[in-house]
């Protein structure tokens, strides 16, 4: 078994690294701009992103490969670098953390809605996740994370390549959830007992929710998995919704706020905590250091 | 049951199949196209919307109906446009310049021309000049914009500053949506109106109509 796995299955709690858009933005990347062809202009800010937050004290840091998939890639006509792309993303991560840290390769959404609903066929969805997950794999992620999923088909379609690429490969899920009166639900309609039970079946190792609408729903969330599901959790959350200053959006959830919510998501047994939009290495710091003041409640 | 009422409730199903189906039996019993589209394909999609709106339907479920409503309109179209029924409005829609994010705008394109309005599509990374022009050109009621990031929003505000320049601010209105923005953004760049999803969008433009006719 892998040794991820068996320190989660050993009850350990692990960190994640928070966002990479925000850091791209700061550091450059114009809006509109694919930003995974920044894997093969400028791998050195990704390189520097990664040590940041390996830094931060990051235990999973994740590629810059969100939109890799052919079909996301196609609409920056790039579909044809698929493999570069996902490989250099790989390469720069493991300059940083140089075996300190798990490279976690990531698979955002297609971009696309799949059939009945929508135009694109589940064949070609699957096809374009495994020629992704192909080449994170050979270039050496430690797992693979399937994240910011709404339709479950879509998130199982990726589980799925990834198991057949390499069985023994990790993977975790997380789909995203908005507060509802009646629960939460993705915009696609699935809910949280759906989710975990579909999820697990299409064989992910790990599952929960990222992005979303800020810690306090996701406390919820994470509670709610922690109910219908025996598998272990994991949870990323956004720092809160952007809000406007002027024009210009900042995201409202401090590193202290969120560390010190963070506390909840520990005491529930979740096991592997990160941020996502909005959140820095400052953010991922401040949530160690509440984990670390609470070592030996847990182990 | 009356035709009219199958035709709705069979597009409130997402039956595409059965909505072509009983419109060309509506057609062959002389009921006017028009009659169709108001109370059989629209009328079953305001359900639809009421529905959705609250959260006892979900958004596959409103796709499936959309999908419905195209199979009806695909067969009037053609009807109405010999017959010069105009549609209810004609509304310009795109992702600002930059941003290639594109599932809300067509989520708002579906509801739209769900609705029975005439949409244009700009598709994404739409430049101002192209809102502006294209409005301008196809004497549009309204414009909607998306933007799904939040480094992208501004451009939306170089959209309404044109139309201020060329005379058209008010009236050609402006909606705008997407996940970053907000109504106090709407109101700090001087548009319209904010939607905060497809249908709400529906019922605003919807709302930009009756107020044109009451002027």
């Amino acid at each position: 078994m892998n040794e991820f796995l068996d320190r989660i299955q050993a009850g350990e709690i692990l960190i994640a690294d928070g966002a990479m858009g925000t850091m791209l933005f700061q550091r450059g990347l114009k809006p509109g701009d694919c930003p995974e062809a920044l894997n093969l202009s400028n791998p050195e800010i990704l390189q520097e992103i990664a040590g940041l937050y390996l830094e931060a004290g990051a235990e999973i840091v994740q590629t810059n490969t969100f939109g890799g998939s052919p079909i996301k890639l196609a609409g920056y006509g790039l579909e044809h670098r698929t493999e570069d792309i996902n490989k250099n993303a790989v390469f720069s991560v493991r300059k940083a953390v140089d075996g300190k840290a798990y490279i976690s390769g990531s698979c955002g959404p297609c971009g696309q809605i799949l059939k009945p609903y929508g135009d694109i066929e589940s064949d070609q969805v699957f096809y374009s996740f495994k020629t992704q997950i192909n080449a994170l794999i050979e270039a050496g992620v430690d797992i693979i994370c399937v994240e910011t999923m709404t339709d479950l088909n879509e998130a199982t379609l990726a589980i799925r390549a990834a198991k057949e690429i390499l069985p023994s490969l990790p993977v975790m899920a997380t789909m995203t959830f908005d507060p509802t009166p009646a629960g939460f639900y993705t915009i696609m309609g699935v809910d949280i007992k759906q989710a975990a039970e579909g999820l697990e079946e299409a064989g992910a190792d790990l599952i929960g929710s990222n992005c979303g609408n800020g810690i306090e729903n996701m406390i919820k969330i994470a509670r709610e998995f922690k109910n219908v599901s025996n598998l272990p959790i994991t949870i990323q959350s956004n720092a809160g919704l952007p809000k406007l200053d002027g024009l210009v959006p900042i995201y409202t959830e401090t590193p202290e706020f969120v560390a010190d919510k963070s506390r909840e998501l520990f005491e529930l047994g979740i096991s592997v905590v990160g941020g996502c939009c909005g959140t820095t290495p400052d953010h991922i710091r401040a949530i160690r250091q509440t984990l670390i003041s609470m070592k030996g409640i847990h182990r | 049951m009356d035709i009219l009422m199958q035709i709705s409730e069979s597009l409130q199903k997402g039956d595409y199949g059965n909505v072509r189906e009983l419109t060309m039996e509506a057609l062959g019993k002389k009921l006017s196209p028009k009659a169709i589209l108001d109370n059989g394909l629209i009328a079953g999609m305001d359900i639809v919307g009421e529905k959705f709106k609250n959260h006892q339907i979900f958004l596959p479920h409103v796709l499936l109906a959309a999908k419905a409503m195209y199979a009806g309109m695909d067969i009037l179209k053609p009807l109405m446009i010999e017959e010069g029924i105009k549609t209810i409005g004609k509304v310009v829609i795109g992702s600002i310049k930059g941003d290639l994010h594109d599932i809300g705008k067509n989520l708002v394109g579906i509801m739209l021309k769900g609705a029975g309005f005439e949409v244009i599509d700009l598709g994404n990374d739409v430049p101002p000049e192209k809102f502006v022009e294209t409005a301008k050109a196809e004497n549009a009621d309204a414009v909607g914009m998306s933007a799904l990031l939040t480094t992208t929003m501004s451009g939306m505000k170089d959209v309404i500053d044109l139309l201020k320049r060329e005379n058209l601010y008010g009236k050609i209105k402006v909606i705008i949506g997407g996940a970053p923005v907000t109504n106090e953004f709407a109101k700090e760049i001087g548009a319209d109106a904010y939607a905060y999803d497809g249908i709400n969008a529906v019922e605003t433009v919807k709302g930009f109509i009756k107020i044109k006719q009451h002027e």
